[in-house]
């Protein structure tokens, strides 16, 4: 890199460089407005497309879902664990549905990949668990619409 | 020593450690706060008003802490170490006067808890003992960047001991004192005595006769302080964290503690050499008119507490609370501007770090000796 080095004695000088830091950092100090967002109380708004946690979305209290196993398939994470079942009037359902929020890449594959917009991505991004299990989602978890996407 | 000189001694100690150690938490808070705003960050603002307790709540983080050895440490020196670095912190203020005299049952009390007739060199001496605890604490560590930072410390502190007390020597020269006390109270005389209107009210403070002197002294002050721009010994971008990096708990924070009341001295240094300690001009009429105060709060006093006596000279009672409070003035300044100066300036290079202290300041304060020496040959200060 080029170091364009600033000619003549007062720039040389270092006292004089250090008095205008000094200014600098006290015009930030007295004038500058504070950048920290306050977390719990204050928010920052994230775009609509932002992906965050998993829901399903479901219609009259039926998912959407009905198990063609698609978002498995794409999940590059491997983290969606799907067993399907088949209900009374022979229609597929997933009676197991799990994802493993630990592993997820928020990729998103597999909302573009469902046939049905059955699984989502909410832009809920507060995530943390105090124990491994409680990372994975069940269905029963999964049901609470947590969006309007 | 009779019984007076015994207690009174006992009280000004006493005063001094405490008023250092309550320093030492609103200075962390004040640097941390000041740094954050500096950066347009907030601090912190949690524990109690405007995160006033932090420092209570992190010293209870640190008590709390397992206090453990680490198994490849030389354990005497290991624990030894955290204690010689807060030493001399504490020792150095003992020579500082922070306030005039008062008359207290016939006894001559002086502000000040060691009035050595040498107090100048007892700075010097007992400043670079510091530096004992950091290499103690360095090479006991068994670590090579512990040992790194306090090898660094040791040459910082030798390269900078050299022009701090050659900057000094200005400042006796002008004054004709080893004393602090005759220091202070010659730098009350006027700086032009025959100059009109208010500039003969200028104070002849070390800062006006021996500019050069302070501005190495202040850079020396740093260096031996270990802070900003020369705390190569910490460098935590190089070395880890230097001398500590095998300490922690309550030994860590002892470490953290001495390098704020180094800053506390430092200040109070300053203060004393170089902008005319606790006196300041016009300080006597302030006090007169304080003093109606001073005798009425000390009857209000006696009268609600019998077994208080009232003050028998509140004249120089008023004086020397004002002294006090010039005095934390200007420490306060000085230790803000250790605060500013941190947040402001990158970390020297090692060898721009030597090259100043052997290059530049070294021959600049042997210059500043002789051309003192000239000027006050020639009768100008």
């Amino acid at each position: 890199m080029l170091v364009n080095n600033k000619k003549g004695f007062l720039n040389k000088f270092y006292l004089f460089e250090i008095l205008t830091g000094l200014k600098i950092t006290m015009r930030n100090m007295l004038f500058a407005k504070n950048v920290t967002i306050q977390y719990p109380e204050e928010r920052r708004t994230y775009s609509d497309r932002y992906r965050g946690l998993h829901y399903i979305k479901s219609v009259n209290g039926v998912e959407n879902c009905t198990a063609c196993m698609l978002c498995p398939t794409v999940c590059p994470a491997e983290c969606i664990h799907i067993v399907a079942g088949e209900r009374p009037d022979k229609e597929k359902y997933p009676v197991k549905f799990e994802i493993d929020i630990l592993r997820c890449c928020y990729c998103g594959f597999c909302e573009e990949a469902c046939p049905k917009d059955a699984i989502k991505l909410s832009n809920i991004y507060e995530m943390a668990v105090s124990y491994r299990d409680k990372g994975v989602y069940d269905k029963e978890a999964l049901l609470v619409q947590r969006g309007t996407k | 020593m009779d019984m007076f000189t015994g207690i009174e001694m006992a009280a000004k100690v006493g005063l001094i450690v405490f008023v250092m150690l309550q320093v030492v938490p609103m200075m962390v808070w004040i640097e941390r706060r000041g740094s954050a705003l500096m950066q347009n960050r907030r601090g912190p603002n949690r524990v109690g008003p405007l995160g006033l307790f932090q420092s209570l709540a992190d010293v209870v983080k640190f008590i709390f802490k397992e206090d453990m050895v680490p198994e490849h440490c030389d354990k005497f020196y290991y624990i030894l170490a955290p204690a010689v670095v807060l030493l001399p912190a504490f020792m150095t203020f003992a020579v500082v006067p922070f306030g005039g005299d008062i008359t207290i049952a016939g006894h001559v009390v002086h502000l000040q808890v060691a009035d050595l007739n040498v107090g100048f060199l007892y700075i010097l001496s007992i400043g670079s003992l510091g530096v004992y605890g950091i290499i103690m604490a360095g090479w006991s560590s068994n670590n090579k960047y512990s040992l790194l930072g306090s090898l660094r410390s040791s040459a910082q502190m030798i390269s900078y001991e050299l022009s701090m007390g050659l900057s000094l020597v200005g400042i006796v020269m002008i004054y004709s004192s080893f004393e602090l006390r005759e220091i202070v109270f010659r730098q009350t005389y006027p700086l032009m005595a025959s100059a009109p209107g208010i500039l003969a009210h200028i104070p002849k403070w070390g800062f006006f006769v021996q500019p050069v002197g302070f501005i190495i002294f202040l850079s020396s002050v740093y260096a031996e302080t270990n802070r900003l721009p020369f705390d190569l010994p910490e460098g935590e971008s190089e070395i880890v964290a230097g001398y500590h990096l095998e300490f922690g708990s309550m030994r860590f924070a002892l470490f953290f503690m001495a390098e704020y009341l180094n800053m506390v001295t430092a200040s109070a240094l300053l203060t004393t050499l170089y902008f005319g300690g606790y006196s300041f001009p016009g300080l006597h009429i302030a006090a007169e008119a304080f003093t109606p105060l001073v005798a009425r709060a000390s009857e209000i006093a006696s009268s609600l507490m019998p077994f208080v006596p009232t003050l028998a000279n509140p004249d120089q009672w008023a004086r020397a609370i004002l002294e006090v409070a010039v005095f934390s003035a200007k420490v306060g300044f000085f230790m803000w501007l250790f605060v500013w100066v941190r947040w402001t300036l990158p970390r020297f290079r090692y060898d721009q770090l030597m090259d100043l202290g052997w290059k530049v300041f070294l021959p600049l304060s042997i210059a500043n000796i002789a051309v003192t020496g000239v000027l006050i040959y020639l009768g100008v200060i």
